[in-house]
């Protein structure tokens, strides 16, 4: 549709667009290739398994309060779930060290991996980066559709882990080998094998598997080589997601897209594909030899002369190295963060200039800041590896790689916050969580700055602290990005508006309790409490002082928990009962919200043209505060209004 | 709907869709690599010193594959070639020839699998070394392994190699008489010595000559000989007592870190000239109606198509020194 | 000031002042960065809420001073960084004391889950470990200690408790014989992984008596939580004595006779230590 020499070919492969016309239900919401329904498909998965994790940190939040007391209501359903007491994860009720890692393993690992990213990532990525710059979908539709589908099985597999026999994987979302090389040992080789004790043995005998081959298999299904498999899924999927957004991007701008007329999500969205594009592979080489060390007893991993359990591990060869795990992971793992960040960024800043009512302030340096930090963010990594005996060269290094990239952020947060001065701030729900992003995020980022320093670093390492410091960038930070993205899209969506009341219900409530829960955990770290403690702490005489936060905290956790559920009625109800509005309710400039409503598949009825930059809102001498980036140019300064593009 | 640029390039940007696309994918695959090789580093510079077996594969074969990856990738360039020129014929003879070279590798590949395979090495028990582990003998299990589940030792017919060990090959020689008068005939015989000199000897009181001689069945071993690369037609046979080893395994991913790079390494470039190839070969068996009717299309997959080629093959000409020579 | 406000535990050793200051100082860095932005933030949102503002301004701050100020963000952490930031970590990982100087040198080997230390006795010298000789039971097996080896017949292995003598430098060589585990002490303001197949050397001088914790720091598996080891903290004299008390009682009895099995001539021991040390034992067998 951009250039007529399209038109000639079209019929030439006809065969590849079989999706015009009335189609049935699986192509349209199942097996579609419109970036619009994926995007939705995406933000399901991402809300439940959002959900999902929440849940399972309310559980290990009672267990951190109450330790070994049994878990109200739900704590006899799991143990029966989890196999009983022979499975060993719950026994009466009560949560046990094994399920209580497990647990805290998928949290961080849903989490990430399957809520906050593909929400922002995936999402809003999907769903608004081609609005956004006037393309009538991905690049690559059916590589879109491909990425989802690789996504959804990694996903099904990382929940179902729970029902394998020994619970799902146990090594912390970092995996950290030899320990997760080591965990859930494949039992016996035996043709019996348990999908989960509570359902009994599965007799596989009827494959005709030889007992190595029954063996190869249980060494496949246990928590940690399935959290691997899941993991590889997931890479998969976001690699081809990533190539299709900087292709979408590059390619399918509309004309007069400028790189400097971009929005700012877009951008966000770019930066973070290139940092899933680039640091992803390593940690699926990573998850190959670490499954290859599961699988097939290599020890890329491993060191010679373990000794574990009462006996020497003579099946590994040896001469590999822990070390290397640790890198290759975090060699992903901090290009991660900002991919988890920049989303949240991208759509705190779009929320942030529509509801001022004026441009963003210094986009061009947000836009420089971003690039610098999808930079910088390669050459952090190590910061996460400070304890493992580091010599001064290399501390020094990244501790100053790691200074350096918190001057980016410095900038992006100030240039949003000074774009909040002069504005004319309509407080609406979206509006409120963008807000509330800023210090929110403030404080986590600050508090990252003492731990980028090696020396201080060795007392906060592993502590609270560094749980504090880095839930308040994800939780109340980027999770409250991502609620501003919801509300702000919503109507773009289904053509409603999210309920005002319940989103400040929502809202106030929300903030309060994150606060609640995240700044006790700074006191406690700096008072010594490690994470990843089953017993919140109890064994440790130096965390009686700041134990009773404890208590606090599981207690703001259950509150957010209820303070959800405006949000979810909300969600579902608004769907069909909210307010109509029409195709631009906020009066936005950007492209997505000038296409007619519902969006069409292909996005734009007629070609688009860009004239101007993303946020000329409340031009002076314009007749109305907000002039679409579309809206072709009216010669003299006030003239009459009529190519509102509809 | 039309996806803008599938086919003509974007003029600011000068490339279509799929290309863009392809070169993006290619570079996270240079990181998968990367990570892989990066590993290989790590490994090599952590392992004991002289416990890094180098040389201990045979080259020819890999050697063969390098070229016949070398000449695919200058074949599917012709095909390119021959699209843009609109001839499908030799398009078709040029990408057959590819495919055929992608089997050929394959084919190659698993003879040195299953050779690695039938190889076997054990490290015998030693309180004095740091990690336990002491001598290591390798070579040939006389019959099957099996066969010696009720027996206390295992036949095997030792490689003509030196025995390779945790402490490095001069250290070994310090340490016993024996060594040391090998050590001395292998330095008089010079540069092949390790093929020419009369035979293993080992000093572990695990493994134990038996003065037979056999003769490994392998190809492998009977193309070295006839190649004149092998000069000891039989092997001596050594009995291994069982309760002296350490750790014995088949030369399998897990045998040392050597060997989990190799297999993890040719593994997943093997799995790449399988996709690769799959892909080609849609191309030119199932697609190649595009040829006639928008050949400029055709042309696009078969340049995107032959581009994963030449990555693949590029990782092949890193691979074969890292793995075979040095 | 703000480090008694977050509750940090007490400093006891010599270069925990200088990692105290630091961190004081930069948390009231990030203090006064959080409370000069968050001023800025509330008065803007007051200000320019729509009811008070409610035509926008198209051009916003004019002035530069947000640049100044990120100047400023950059020195101070320049400051931080090579004022304290690099010669603090140096000082920890290159000016380890020379040995032979009077310091106390011990290896602590972390395990699921639980922690061993082993001295060199009255000869200075470490006996050689092995892992084929790791059997468990005895302290010495549990290390895998070469009884034939002679430096090796007046080792120490202490199981749970680790003691020092005050006012010494102490170098704690940290490993593991299983998985990552991290040898923490927040009193001493040290932590170091225990990682399988490397050695890592940390030090310091307590500059206090009594019994501070160590922490496992790094996830080892289902007794974590519970992997606290206990580090006493003596006078010399006291510290002196235990040497003595467990000295071997036939200094040149060369048979690996697993003799001590559950130290039994550990003078002190508090009922917690008692139960850390079962704790850990117990969850090994669990395992
Ligand atoms: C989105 C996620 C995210 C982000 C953005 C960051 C940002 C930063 N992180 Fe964080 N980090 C994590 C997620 C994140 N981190 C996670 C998940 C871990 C733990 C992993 C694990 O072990 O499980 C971690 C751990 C972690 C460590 C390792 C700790 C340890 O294990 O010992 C370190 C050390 O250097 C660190 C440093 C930093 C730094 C310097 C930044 C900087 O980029 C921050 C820069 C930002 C600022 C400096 C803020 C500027 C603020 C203002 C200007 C004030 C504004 C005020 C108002 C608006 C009121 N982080
Ligand atoms: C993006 C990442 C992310 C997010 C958002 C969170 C959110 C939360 N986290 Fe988590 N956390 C991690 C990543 C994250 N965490 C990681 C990586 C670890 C380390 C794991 C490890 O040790 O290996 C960790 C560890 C961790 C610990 C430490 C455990 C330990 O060390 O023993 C604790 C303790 O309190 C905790 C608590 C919480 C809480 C209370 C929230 C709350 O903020 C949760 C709030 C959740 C919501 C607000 C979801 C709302 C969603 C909906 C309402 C969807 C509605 C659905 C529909 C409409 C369909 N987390
Ligand atoms: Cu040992 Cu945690
Ligand atoms: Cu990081």
């Amino acid at each position: 549709m951009q250039e007529a020499t399209h038109t000639k070919e079209h019929d030439a492969h006809s065969d590849e667009h079989h999706d015009h016309g009335p189609q049935s239900f699986w192509r349209t919401w199942v097996f579609s290739t419109d970036h619009k329904v994926i995007g939705l498909q995406y933000a399901v998965t991402a809300m439940l398994s959002l959900m999902g994790g929440f849940l399972m940190m309310i559980l290990m939040r009672w267990q951190l309060a109450y330790p070994g007391d049994p878990i109200p209501l739900v704590g006899n359903i799991l143990e029966n779930v989890t196999g009983g007491a022979e499975g060993g994860m719950m026994i009466d009720g009560v949560m046990q060290p094994q399920f209580y890692n497990a647990l805290g393993a998928m949290h961080g690992t849903i989490m990430v991996f399957l809520g906050v990213v593909p929400l922002g990532f995936a999402a809003f990525g999907n769903y608004v980066m081609p609005l956004q710059v006037g393309a009538p979908d991905m690049a690559f539709p059916r590589l879109n559709m491909a990425s989802f589908w690789s996504f959804l099985p990694g996903a099904l597999i990382m929940f179902l882990s729970f029902l394998v026999p020994g619970g799902a994987a146990k090594s912390g979302w970092t995996s950290y080998s030899p320990l997760a090389a080591v965990a859930d040992p494949p039992q016996s080789p035996t043709q019996e094998w348990f999908i989960s004790p509570s359902l009994g043995p599965i007799d596989l005998s009827f494959l005709g598997l030889p007992a190595d081959g029954a063996l190869f298999m249980a060494s496949i299904f246990n928590g940690q080589s399935l959290w691997l498999v899941a993991m590889i899924f997931l890479i998969s999927s976001s690699l081809l997601g990533s190539v299709n957004v900087i292709v979408t991007i590059v390619q399918l701008r509309a004309k007069g897209m400028g790189w400097m007329r971009m929005p700012y999500f877009t951008w966000a969205i770019f930066v973070t594909s290139f940092l899933l594009l680039l640091a992803f592979p390593p940690l699926e080489a990573a998850g190959i030899m670490q499954l290859m060390d599961r699988v097939a007893h290599t020890s890329f991993f491993m060191p010679a002369g373990l000794y574990v359990g009462g006996e020497v591990l003579n099946s590994y060869s040896g001469g590999g190295s822990p070390l290397l795990w640790q890198h290759l992971f975090w060699f992903l793992g901090h290009p991660e963060v900002y991919v988890i960040l920049l989303p949240a960024f991208g759509i705190v800043a779009e929320v942030i200039a529509c509801n001022t009512r004026k441009p963003l302030w210094g986009y061009k340096s947000l836009v420089y800041g971003t690039i610098a930090l999808g930079l910088l963010s390669f050459v952090v990594w190590a910061h996460h590896m400070y304890m493992t005996g580091m010599g001064a060269k290399v501390s020094a290094f990244f501790q100053t790689t790691t200074t350096i990239i918190s001057i980016p952020s410095v900038i992006i947060l100030t240039a949003l916050l000074i774009s909040l001065w002069g504005g004319a701030i309509r407080f609406n729900t979206p509006m409120l969580f963008a807000t509330a992003f800023l210090p929110m995020f403030g404080i986590g980022g600050l508090t990252g700055i003492p731990l980028a320093f090696s020396s201080i670093g060795s007392y906060l390492h592993d502590s609270y602290y560094v749980i504090g410091h880095f839930h308040y960038v994800v939780a109340p930070g980027v999770m409250f990005g991502l609620f501003a993205g919801v509300y702000h899209w919503y109507p773009k969506v289904t053509g409603r508006k999210m309920n005002e009341l319940l989103g400040k219900l929502h809202f106030w409530p929300t903030l309060i309790c994150m606060n609640l829960i995240f700044a006790p955990m700074f006191i406690q770290g700096m008072a010594g409490m490690h994470r990843r403690w089953y017993d919140g702490g109890e064994t440790y005489e130096l965390s009686a002082p700041v134990l009773h936060w404890n208590v606090v905290m599981t207690i703001a956790a259950f509150v957010m928990l209820v303070a959800q559920l405006p949000f979810i009625w909300n969600f579902f109800t608004a769907w069909r009962y909210g307010q109509k509005v029409g195709t631009n309710p906020w009066q936005a400039t950007t492209l997505d919200w000038q296409t007619p409503f519902p969006a069409p598949h292909g996005n734009f009825d007629k070609p688009v043209t860009v004239y101007r930059g993303p946020y000329e809102y409340s031009v002076p001498g314009a007749d109305k505060d907000y002039t679409p980036q579309n809206e072709p140019e009216v010669q003299p300064a006030p003239a009459k209004v009529s190519s509102k593009d509809k | 709907m039309q996806i803008p640029y599938e086919v003509e390039e974007r003029p600011d940007t000068g490339v279509y869709n799929a290309k863009l696309g392809i070169w993006l994918f290619l570079a996270s695959e240079i990181m998968l690599f990367g990570g892989l090789f990066s590993a290989y580093i790590f490994l090599r510079l952590g392992a004991p010193e002289g416990s890094w077996p180098d040389h201990i594969l045979w080259d020819l074969p890999g050697l063969i594959n390098t070229a016949i990856l070398i000449l695919s990738s200058v074949t599917v360039v012709l095909s390119y070639i021959y699209v843009k020129l609109g001839d499908f014929n030799k398009f078709r003879i040029c990408m057959i020839i590819t495919l055929v070279s992608a089997v050929a590798f394959m084919g190659i590949k698993s003879f040195e699998y299953n050779g690695k395979f039938k190889h076997f090495g054990a490290f015998m028990k030693d309180t004095s070394k740091p990690q336990g582990y002491g001598e290591q003998i390798t070579g040939h299990v006389i019959g099957d392994l099996s066969d010696y589940d009720d027996k206390d030792y295992i036949l095997v017919a030792a490689d003509s190699r030196q025995p390779i060990d945790w402490l490095s090959a001069r250290e070994l020689k310090k340490q016993s008489p024996a060594h040391q008068q090998q050590a001395a005939e292998l330095a008089a015989l010079g540069e092949d010595a390790h093929d020419a000199h009369p035979g293993p000897v080992f000093n572990h009181p695990g493994i134990i000559a038996t003065g037979d001689k056999y003769k490994p069945k392998s190809w492998e071993h009977k193309i070295k000989v006839a190649l004149g690369k092998e000069k000891h037609k039989e092997h001596d046979v050594f009995k291994v007592m069982k309760d002296q080893i350490f750790r014995q395994s088949m030369f399998t991913p897990g045998y040392n870190a050597y060997f989990a790079i190799y297999f993890t390494m040719t593994g997943l470039h093997a799995l790449h000239v399988i996709g690769g190839a799959l892909v080609l070969g849609y191309f030119c068996f199932f697609d190649h109606k595009r040829f006639f009717t928008n050949r400029k299309h055709f042309a696009n997959r078969i340049e995107v198509g032959g581009l994963f080629w030449h990555f693949v093959d590029l990782v092949w000409i890193f691979l074969f020194p890292i793995l075979y020579l040095l | 000031m703000l480090n008694d406000l977050l509750q940090m535990t007490e400093n006891a050793s010599e270069h925990g002042t200088q990692i105290d200051f630091f961190l004081e100082a930069s948390h009231w860095f990030m203090l006064v960065l959080f409370v000069g932005w968050s001023a800025f933030f509330f008065y803007t949102l007051y200000r320019c809420w729509e009811r008070k503002h409610p035509k926008a301004d198209y051009d916003g701050v004019k002035s530069h001073a947000s640049s100044h100020i990120e100047l400023y963000v950059i020195i101070v952490e320049a400051v931080l960084l090579l004022g304290f930031a690099f010669p603090i970590w140096a000082k920890q990982v290159n000016e380890i004391p020379p040995e032979g100087d009077n310091l106390l040198k011990v290896h602590a080997i972390a395990y699921q889950f639980g922690w061993l230390f082993h001295y060199p006795g009255e000869d200075g010298v470490l006996g050689r470990k092995n892992p084929i000789f790791m059997k468990g039971g005895s302290p010495q097996s549990e290390v895998g200690l070469d009884m034939s080896d002679p430096f090796a017949q007046d080792d120490i292995v202490s199981m749970q408790v680790m003691r020092a003598p005050v006012n010494t430098p102490i170098i704690v060589d940290v490993t593991s014989r299983d998985v990552i585990h991290n040898y923490a002490v927040a009193h001493m303001r040290v932590s170091q992984d225990a990682i399988p197949g490397m050695r890592v050397p940390i030090w310091f001088t307590p500059i206090r008596t009594g019994e501070f914790e160590i922490i496992c720091a790094q996830l080892c598996g289902a007794g974590h939580y519970s992997m606290k080891g206990i580090l006493n903290i003596q006078t010399q004299d006291e510290y002196d004595k235990w040497v003595a008390s467990q000295a071997p009682k036939k200094p040149a009895d060369p048979a690996p006779s697993a003799e001590p099995a559950v130290e039994p001539d550990e003078p002190e021991v508090t009922p917690e230590n008692e139960e850390a040390a079962a704790v850990a034992i117990s969850s090994v067998t669990n395992q």
